[in-house]
């Protein structure tokens, strides 16, 4: 038979074919008569495509083997696992996981809280790390005042971060 | 605390649970957190697992929250101690077969749970009788932005809080309510329900969660989704198909007393029967007995004052607490002996049912 369509589940030919508008966007599946049954895609009321997308997309296509670079984990691992090695994964495996998220989730971009706290204590620390870099620059080439105004500023973000133990060091 | 202090002690769902709520059990929410630049527990290697615990449960045990609480880890507890946690929906199954390397943080008042190294790093929960969603994010928001101040969270602008598993990526809420549903069930309305509670991208389980069965006609009611919506949108949404769920639950109790009254009657009539006298019963008859009661106190069959005994006996009646509460380890069978001499003690002192005030 020139039509050699796979099931998306198993990988049995394909013979039931369906396509189903899903906030307009049109998905198309392709399953063996056995799925299709274990689905219930012959009762329509029933059946829930994003359930299926879900499932098929949890088996891509490798995009390249890399590890992650923070963790090791591979996407092998993800195929096995469904979960994740570490937060950096989640940069690392960004081509594998974008098509995920669409069929997953309401939407792709994240609108909910954010940790405000500890995002100010990052920033905080970043700067507190520029400006002790340029407080040595400054003692270096001998710019006293420059270096007065860095010290001044490094006690302030040291006062915000709220950290006194760390303010001897 | 200790943990036999713990099981011993009042807890929210077994002793507060004076809901008027008649379809809403308990209402539940848990946030997937996970520290910075750390190996997620199911890739983390044994002893990384073990600081990662350490530094998690040092945190949350000194939030004002959790004072005179409990902080264990998991290996200390005993399988019996596991399964009344579990029971009482306090941990999940998963935790109970982590191997070394996991902990449980609970409240003194058990409505604030934080599994350490289950899935996630962190799995914050708090749960309260009753409908009350908003009083439960206001609860573990507040947990949770005290937790942020001395832990770094895996945190992305564009993903949001990043998880293990990429289905709870971004908020990482998920908020569910247990329902008890008889006239759904009894009307055979049920799996309808669940199709339509599925379309809209909520997810449908038993009392236990992933895979238990559906005994005493309790369902709990999830969100699925995680991301691209904030909390309050992702709560606002499920408290919707919730009080839509509550209204056809009404309308089928309705049904069911204006079309039927005496078959209504005659199974609650039988439950109350079975509960005074048996000597023998299973976790899941005992469950849909007691069902059959809550909605006959629903009915006003029974006086109003007895859901929050009935609601009790729902968790009493498991397997793990009916073994505690007889200081042993008992065989399935010696259980159901336990389970009914329990229930013919406390269904004695029950005034019989009184069908008069509910059929008008």
């Amino acid at each position: 038979m020139a039509n050699s369509l796979k099931c998306d589940l198993c990988s049995k030919p394909a013979t039931v074919h369906l396509t189903q508008i899903v906030n307009s966007k049109i998905h198309k599946v392709d399953l063996c008569e056995a799925c299709a049954q274990a689905k219930g895609v012959t009762d329509p009321s029933g059946f829930s495509l994003a359930d299926l997308l879900l499932k098929a997309s949890l088996n891509p296509e490798p995009v390249g083997d890399a590890n992650c670079s923070a963790c090791g984990f591979t996407q092998q691992d993800f195929k096995k696992t469904g979960r994740f090695g570490c937060p950096e994964c989640y940069g690392h495996f960004s081509r594998l996981l974008e098509p995920m998220l669409e069929s997953m989730h309401k939407g792709s971009a994240h609108s909910g809280k954010v940790p405000q706290k500890a995002l100010s204590r990052k920033s905080l620390y970043e700067r507190l790390t520029q400006l002790e870099t340029e407080l040595d620059q400054a003692i270096k080439s001998e710019r006293y005042e420059d270096a007065a105004r860095f010290r001044d500023e490094i006690t302030q973000v040291r006062q915000a971060t709220g950290r006194k133990e760390e303010a001897g060091k | 605390m200790k943990i036999n202090e713990l099981i011993d002690s009042p807890s929210e769902l077994t002793d507060t649970a004076a809901s008027k709520s008649a379809v809403v059990l308990m209402t539940r929410i848990r946030l997937a957190r996970n520290l910075a630049a750390q190996p997620f527990p199911g890739w983390a290697r044994d002893s990384q697992k073990k600081a990662i615990r350490d530094q998690c449960m040092q945190a949350v045990a000194a939030l004002p929250q959790m004072k005179r609480g409990l902080a264990i880890p998991v290996e200390t507890l005993d399988e019996l101690q596991k399964q009344i946690l579990v029971e009482r929906h306090l941990i999940s199954r998963e935790l109970c077969h982590a191997k070394a390397g996991s902990g449980i943080v609970i409240s003194k008042d058990q409505s604030c749970v934080v599994m350490v190294n289950e899935e996630d790093h962190l799995r914050i929960q708090v749960l309260r009788a009753g409908f009350q969603f908003k009083k439960v994010w206001n609860t573990i928001n507040a947990l949770d932005s005290d937790l942020e101040e001395h832990l770094d969270f895996a945190f992305s602008p564009n993903l949001g809080y990043l998880s293990a598993c990429p289905t709870n990526l971004g908020t990482g809420i998920r908020a569910s309510a247990m329902m008890h549903l008889p006239a759904l069930v009894i009307s055979g309305q049920m799996e309808k329900v669940v199709r339509a509670v599925n379309q809209l991208g909520m997810a449908v389980r038993g009392l236990f969660g992933e895979g238990s069965d559906a005994s005493g006609s309790i369902f709990q009611i999830s969100n699925q989704t995680t991301l691209g919506e904030s909390e309050e949108e992702i709560i606002k949404h499920l408290h919707g198909v919730l009080n839509t769920i509550i209204e056809q639950e009404l309308n089928a109790r309705e049904k069911l007393i204006e079309t039927d009254p005496n078959k209504l009657f005659d199974k609650i009539g039988r439950a109350f029967g079975i509960l005074q006298n048996g000597h023998l019963l299973n976790s899941g008859e005992a469950m849909n007995l007691l069902s059959l009661i809550r909605l006959g106190i629903d009915f006003g069959v029974f006086a109003d004052t007895q859901r929050a005994l009935v609601d009790r006996l729902f968790i009493e009646c498991q397997p793990g607490h009916v073994q505690h509460a007889a200081k042993g380890s008992f065989d399935p069978t010696q259980r159901d002996v336990l389970r009914a001499s329990r229930l013919r003690s406390e269904f004695a002192k029950l005034s019989p049912p009184d069908f008069t005030s509910a059929a008008k």
